[in-house]
Order: C-alpha cells, then structure tokens, then sequence
C-alpha cells in the first residue's frame, strides 16, 4: 500500500481565481462593488503618483440578463492617470501579481491584484476579453483585446493596434463584461463612490449607472496631496524571508555595507552598534550568513533601538483637502480636521488624519456616523470591529463633549501607512493594534474637543434666540394690552427695549418670589 | 321693632353700592393700564408689584379676624424671561375682565382660560388661569367677582328679602327671594343686586341641600324670621361675601350649621375668618357670624347615631388646634370633645326624633344659647 500523491502547481491567476473570497469577489453583489472599487483605485493611483488631478469616467451598463438578480454588465472605466507602456500592458493587465506595487510606498492596493482580479472575475463568469487602451503621452495610443490564460498565468493577446495621438493624451481605458448583481450593490456603490469623493476632493468623478443616471462628483480643489516617495524596508519590519531575499539581491560585501544600504534610516553608526550587539564582525560577507545567524539578526532587529521610521514614504491628504473633501460632499454647519504627527507600529509608519462635522447633509441617526479610510480608500464593511469605531463608540465618552446621539455628527478617520494593519485579506477593517489605537483615539479627542466648543456657542446662541423670540412674542402684546387698558390710541414702541435684549447680557432669573424687596 | 327694613340707598340718586364698587375695580384696572403703559413710554421694562402670597407671608390678623398678607412684595417685570409670559397673561386678563366689565358681562374661569386662546395667549392649563386671576385679584385688589369672574359652584338663598336686579336686561326689576321653594341661586345676577327690602332678622347657612330644603318646608324662614342659605359643602366666595353684605347692610345675625365634624367645622370657620387662599383679599368674611352646631356635645346631649373619627379626621382636628382661627373658647372646647368623644354625626342625625325635631327643639335652643 502506497501512498501516491499528485503535486501539482498551480499558477498565481488559479490560486487567486480558486480562492476569489479574499480579493473580495465572494458573490456577483461583492464582485461588482469590488470590480468598481479596484478600477476607480487604480485610475486615482496613475494619476496622483504625478499630481494630475485625476478625471475619471466610469460607466456601468447592463449587456443581459436579469436586472434583478446576477446579469451581465458592461464595465467601463477612463482615466487621465500617467497610462501604461505599452510593451507591458499585456503583462499589467494579463498576469496576476504582476505589479508596481512590492515597494514600500503608500498606494491604495497593496498587491496590485484588484484591477486584475476584476478582469479575471468578468472572463471567468461571461468568457469575454478585456479591451485596454492606453498611452503614456507620447504620439501613439495603444489598444489591446487579450484573455488571461488562467493555467499558465499568461496573457492572451487577441488583437493589437495602434491610434494616433494628436492630443498627447495618456491615461488608460478599459472595457469588459463581468457577471454582477448591480441592484443589489448599488447603495454600496452609491456609498463608496461619495466617500471617495471625499477622501479625493481633487478628482473629478463621473459615473453612469445602469439606468442611466449620472453621477457628478467635481473637485473642489486642484490642489494634490505630495505623492508618496518609496523607501526601503525598515528593521522592526523585517522577516527572515525578506532577509533572505534581501541578501540574495545585495551586491554589497559587508555586513556593514548591506546594513546601510537596504534598510530605512539605518546609517554607519547605528550599522556598526547594531552589528556589535549582535556579535557580527561588520566585514563579515552578508551572502555567507548561516540560516541561524540570519535568524539571528532578524530578532535582534525587533529589540534594538533604531531610529523610528520617517513618514516621507506616506503620503497624507493633509488638513486642508480632508476638509475641503467633507465640506464639498456634506456642507456641514460646522468641521474641523486634525492630523497627527507620524507614528509607527511594527516599523512601519503611520499617520491618523481626523475630522469631525455637525449637521448640513449629515442625518442624525442615533449615534455618531462614522466615515473610515485607509491610505484613500473608503472601507465600508465590517465597520463594528474596526479601531475606529471602537475609539468613537466606546472609548470616546461624548457627553463630556456635549455631544449627544440625536445630533447629526460625523467623524472621519483616515489612517495611511506603508502598511495598513487589516485584520483580514478582505482589507476591510483595521485591527486595534495599541499604537494604532492610540493615535486615533488621540486625535478623536482634539476635534471632540473642537466640537465641543462648536456646540456649546451654539447651545449657547440658541438660548439668546429663544430669549430674544420670547421678549419678540409678549412684549407687544403688554403694549398692546395695556394700551386698551389705559385708553391709549396707540401701544408705545417696544423696539427699544427688544434691541436691548441680546446685549444684555444678565437678564434677572432669580427665584419667583424671592427677589423683591421687602417694605 | 320695625316688621320691614327699607333699604335707603336705592331710593336716592347717589351711585349704589354695586356701582360705585364697580366703577372702582374699572378705574383699578385703568391705572394697571397706565402704569404700565407709561413704564414702556419710558422705554422701561415693564412691572407691576404686588404682596408675595407664598405661605410664609401670610398672618392672621387679630384685627380684622381673618389672614392676610405681609410685608413681603413680589415684582413681576417683563425683563425676566420667565416672568414676561405671565406678566402679559395679567395684563391680557386685565383688558378680558375690562371688556367684561364695560359690557356688564359675566364669565367663568374656565371661560377666562378658553378665550385666551384666541388671543394666542394661551395657557398650559386652569391651574395656571386661575393663578392668573387670582394674581389680578392681588393688583387690583378686588376679589374675581367684582371683576364679573364667577365660579362654577353655585349656591342657594331662600327667605323674604325682595333685592332690585343690575344687571343688563333687568335693571330696576324686583324679585322676592321667598319666591321659588328650592331657593333661588347665588350667581353673578343676585351678587350685583341691591337689597330692596328685608323681612328676616337673621341669617343661618347651611351645608347641606337636604336640611336647607327641609328648613323651607318646615317654615323656618316664617317661624324663625330667617334668610336660608345653602352652602353647598365649602361656600363659594360669592357667598361668603354675599352673607358678609347682608350681614352689614341688613344688619342681621348670621348662624351657621354643619355636619359634626373637623370638615364642618372649617365651613363655619372660613365663613367667619376667610380662607388662606383668600389673604389677599377683604371682605369676604363675617367675623360676627356664629358657629351653631352641629357640635359634638350636641352628640352626647341629644344621644345622636354617630361614626368613629378617622384617622385623617384626628389629623385635621390636631391641624385646626394650631390654627389661629381656631383660638377661641367654643373652638377649643369642642375640637377637644371631639377628640375626646372620638365620633362625629351628620345634621341628619336629628331625623331619629322626626323630621321636625331638629326645628322644633333644636333650633330654638340652640339660637338662645348663643344669644
């Protein structure tokens, strides 16, 4: 009796194809919000890693099928982004993990898998091809018709052909047809689209639905964030697989040399204590590092004090766009926004941007109603395990604040990092990691604090207007009265006294029967 | 001793006493006006002052035998928010009741509270008209009946006194009080009438419509020359300034009867001494009208039925022992035989010896003994 088995290897396009859960393609419902929420990421990426305000055109339309169940769509996206060359469309689009995304720089996706897999989802439920045109600027525009080959993990060029450039566009189209349950999604859609909307007030997003319906959302500002710089892994981040790798690329021959020159703010000085501590000798040959001794240096990283990473690598919307995004999207009464100074988990930084907003289009609904973002992107599911709304809804106490539930109140949490701390592949909550914690909950306070002074001027201009309808109601009427009363013609003008009444500012409110004099 | 006593003052062209008290609230409720009206002129807020009615300033006054307020003034003043809304409430009742007046109108509290609304003046609820009135009563100091506010209860009168209407529709016309058996009602007309003529030589209020109508068949007002007044449980205050008026200007004597108990006993109290709620006001009360029983020494004399006191019966009789209304030598004797006896009877109690015991025997005895 033998056991035999088979060992097959399957391609990264199978594996992520056999396991489409975790890039959140569950349902033809995920797939169509996750399809949309990829493409519109990526368009936002190729235009801001340039600071071109993006402009972006997407357009859903339904092919056939049911409307009220799992159809088939069109999908269909243009963008002003920085295009794709040409040589390697067919590879960016037709090969899974193929992407410009395994640096340590803050972007939206961090596999650059989410327009691919939206690509594959659309292939493997209609057996149609993808259409992309692209072109970086220079005098040809670039259009190819290709298939993923899912076994071999290869693209499949059908056609290929060439178009003038007159305008020196560059940007990207893409086309494809793709099994959705669009009715179903569409509140997510609407919902993700208008989040983004504020996360990215400098773009221009234009959306067509099914039905027909445009959907306009215009910057307010050209105004760009500074784009992300990339940055090399810092110590407290590494793992002996990254070691590994990292040793196999170097060309440096010293410990010394490769300590500096691969990791993030490590330099002569803090290289040389390092490796003492350690107990390497800094000549030592990185490429004859015994597995143990690797191991070795990889834990020493954790403990040893090296400088905290810097936040150039990230890229923050900053106060100014965070509020211009909230007030373009929900006009309120009132905002305030707050960022944090960089901070870092794990050697990997991080910074917590905050807004808090009163009333215009916010609902009151019973609670705070709370908007989350991570390096841009809105997350919209799962909103009860993530950091932030433990921060809000049960770390915060908001009647210190003077906040209550009926009031319409909205706080904005946007986290950017080389690397978000998702708890899950789904990337759609962040976990509590203490530091990340207590950053947001920090700068939760100060805009509560904010808010706070907003509401009590507003409290207490509330109660001068009710004083001041109050006097307005019966103080004619004693003139009035007392006028018929008397046998006047005419009541006395009361104007006078009416204007005193916000100016003044102690109006007696003692006791009813205690405040007069006795005789 | 005179059969009949012509009233004078109807017979000469001087102002009656119902006219001049009415040209008096009108002018009272005129200087309100203006006081008011030049504070404003003035660009001043206004106010109006008045004697704090809260519990702790209100006396008895040995003087005038009744409680009264002290030397404690409250100011109402339209600069504090929460005095404003019922400043304006005085003053618009003020211009109501004016109206009123003018056009020899009456109306009833729950009038007053109803027709504010119209004027979007409206007020939470009667409690708080009420208190507005009872505030003008204060200013103005008048009792709401003079300003043609009228309760809802009404009592009854009965016996030969011919009074001369005047109000509107009925000016000069006479009517006997004798005329109808089941009394005639005190309401808004017979407080605003003169008395014309009076046969009666004495006054006795009762409490209970059932003895009041066994009185009139058994002729008390003949037999004992008697003007009959029910009361109806605690006599409204148009009665009790009713029976303060003819007991001045008829001159007659005034006897009270009640149930025998602590309850009883407080109607013939506020008769004569007036009520706390009433300090602010004069003239609602006989302080020369006599408590005529039922005692509770009448329970023992005459072997009357009778039921044990309550609890809350004893603590009313502890409360009346502190009361200075109660500070007399009768009072006091007999809060002490109830408390003693630990029973109270009705004046009911009387029919176990017939229907006419109670006026044959009873009546007479007891109007002798007080004199």
């Amino acid at each position: 009796m033998s056991l035999q088995e088979v060992f097959q290897e399957i391609s990264a396009a199978d594996f992520f194809y056999r396991n489409r859960d975790i890039a959140g393609f569950t349902n033809p419902t995920r797939a169509i919000y996750s399809t949309i929420r990829e493409l519109v990421e990526n368009s936002l990426d190729a235009a801001e890693i340039r600071e071109i305000p993006p402009d972006i055109y997407l357009r859903v339309s339904h092919e056939s099928g049911p409307t009220d169940g799992p159809g088939i769509y069109r999908i269909h996206i243009e963008d002003n982004g920085i295009g794709i060359p040409h040589e390697i469309i067919p590879s960016a689009f037709g090969q899974v993990l193929f992407g410009s995304k395994y640096k340590l720089r803050q972007t939206r996706g961090t596999f650059g898998l989410g327009g691919k897999m939206a690509i594959l989802y659309g292939q493997v439920t209609t057996h149609g091809q993808a259409t992309i045109m692209s072109s970086t600027g220079p005098t040809k525009v670039h259009e190819y018709q290709l298939t993923i080959d899912i076994q071999k993990n290869k693209p499949v060029i059908l056609k290929h052909k060439t178009h003038p450039n007159d305008n020196r566009w560059h940007g990207a189209v893409i086309d494809f047809l793709t099994e959705a349950d669009y009715t179903r999604a569409m509140p997510k859609v609407l919902e993700y689209l208008q989040q983004t909307a504020i996360v990215a007030p400098y773009a221009n997003l234009t959306y067509v639905d099914p039905r027909g319906r445009l959907y306009r959302f215009e910057r307010a500002t050209t105004q760009m964030p500074k784009p992300p710089q990339e940055t090399l892994p810092h110590p407290y981040g590494v793992d002996v697989e990254t070691m590994k790798r990292l040793i196999e690329l170097t060309k440096e021959r010293t410990m010394l040399g490769f300590m500096k020159t691969h990791f993030h703010r490590v330099g002569r000085t803090i290289a040389t204590g390092f490796l003492q501590q350690v107990g390497l000798p800094p000549k030592k040959n990185p490429k004859k590092l015994a597995p143990d001794e690797i191991v070795r240096v990889v834990n020493a990283m954790k403990s040893y004090k090296f400088l905290a990473p810097d936040a150039n690598c990230l890229s923050p919307l900053g106060e100014e766009l965070l509020e211009a995004g909230i007030k373009k999207e929900l006009s309120p009464e009132f905002v305030s926004v707050y960022q944090r100074k960089p901070s870092a988990y794990s050697g990997f930084p991080f910074i917590v941007e905050v807004g808090i907003a009163y009333g215009g289009e916010i609902e009151p609904k019973g609670g705070i109603r709370l908007y989350r973002f991570a390096n841009k992107i809105p997350l919209l599911f799962d909103e009860a395990s993530d950091v932030s709304w433990k921060a809000v809804n049960t770390q915060m106490d908001w009647r210190h604040y003077k906040a209550s539930p009926d009031m319409p109140i909205a706080v904005f949490v946007h986290i950017c990092s080389t690397k978000v701390p998702y708890k899950t592949v789904g990337k759609e909550f962040i976990a509590d990691r203490p530091d990340v914690e207590r950053e947001v909950l920090n700068a939760v306070r100060e805009v509560a604090r904010r808010l706070s002074l907003f509401l009590s001027k507003k409290i207490h201009l509330a109660h001068d207007k009710h004083r001041l309808d109050v006097f307005q109601k019966y103080l004619p009427k004693i003139a009035g009265f007392s006028a018929k009363l008397a046998k006047k013609e005419k009541p006395p003008d009361v104007a006078p006294l009416l204007k005193s009444v916000l100016r003044y500012e102690k109006i007696e409110e003692s006791e009813d029967d205690q405040d007069e004099d006795a005789e | 001793m005179k059969k009949s006593k012509k009233v004078k003052t109807t017979k000469t062209k001087t102002p009656s006493r119902v006219e001049q008290k009415k040209s008096v609230v009108l002018s009272a409720l005129r200087s309100l006006g203006e006081q008011l009206y030049s504070q404003l002129s003035k660009k001043q807020w206004p106010s109006v002052r008045m004697p704090s009615r809260s519990i702790t300033n209100i006396h008895y006054d040995q003087h005038t035998r009744q409680y009264i307020l002290g030397e404690r003034f409250v100011r109402r003043s339209a600069r504090n928010i929460r005095h404003i809304r019922p400043l304006t409430q005085l003053v618009w009742t003020g211009s109501f009741v004016d109206e009123l007046a003018r056009e020899g109108k009456t109306s009833t509290l729950r009038d007053v509270f109803y027709s504010a609304q119209a004027y979007e003046m409206s007020f939470t609820d009667q409690a708080e008209s009420d208190d507005i009135i009872t505030d003008l009563e204060t200013v103005l100091e008048h009792p709401r009946e003079d300003f043609n506010v009228f309760p809802e209860e009404r009592s009854a009168i009965f016996g030969d006194l011919t009074i001369q209407y005047t109000v509107r529709g009925y000016e000069g016309r006479k009517l006997n009080l004798a005329s109808h058996p089941d009394g005639m009602m005190i309401g808004p007309a017979l407080t605003n009438a003169e008395f014309a003529e009076c046969k009666a030589d004495k006054i006795i209020a009762i409490e209970k419509g059932g003895l009041f109508t066994r009185f009139i068949e058994e002729r008390v007002h003949d037999k004992y020359k008697a003007l009959l007044i029910h009361t109806a449980g605690q006599a409204p205050r148009a009665t009790r300034a009713l029976i303060r008026r003819m007991s001045q200007e008829l001159g007659l004597p005034v006897y009270i009867f009640c149930d025998a108990d602590p309850w009883g006993m407080h109607i013939a109290n506020v008769i004569i001494a007036g009520s706390a709620n009433a300090a602010h006001l004069r003239e609602l009360n006989t302080p020369d009208a006599k408590w005529a029983g039922v005692y509770a020494s009448d329970i023992v004399d005459y072997k009357l039925p009778s039921d044990p006191l309550t609890d809350l019966d004893i603590k009313r009789l502890y409360e009346l022992q502190k009361d200075p209304r109660y500070d007399t030598k009768l009072w006091k004797r007999e809060i002490e035989a109830f408390l003693r006896l630990k029973r109270k009877s009705e004046q009911e109690a009387f029919s176990r010896y017939g229907l006419a015991f109670i006026v044959d025997k009873y009546l007479p005895a007891r109007l002798k003994e007080l004199g």
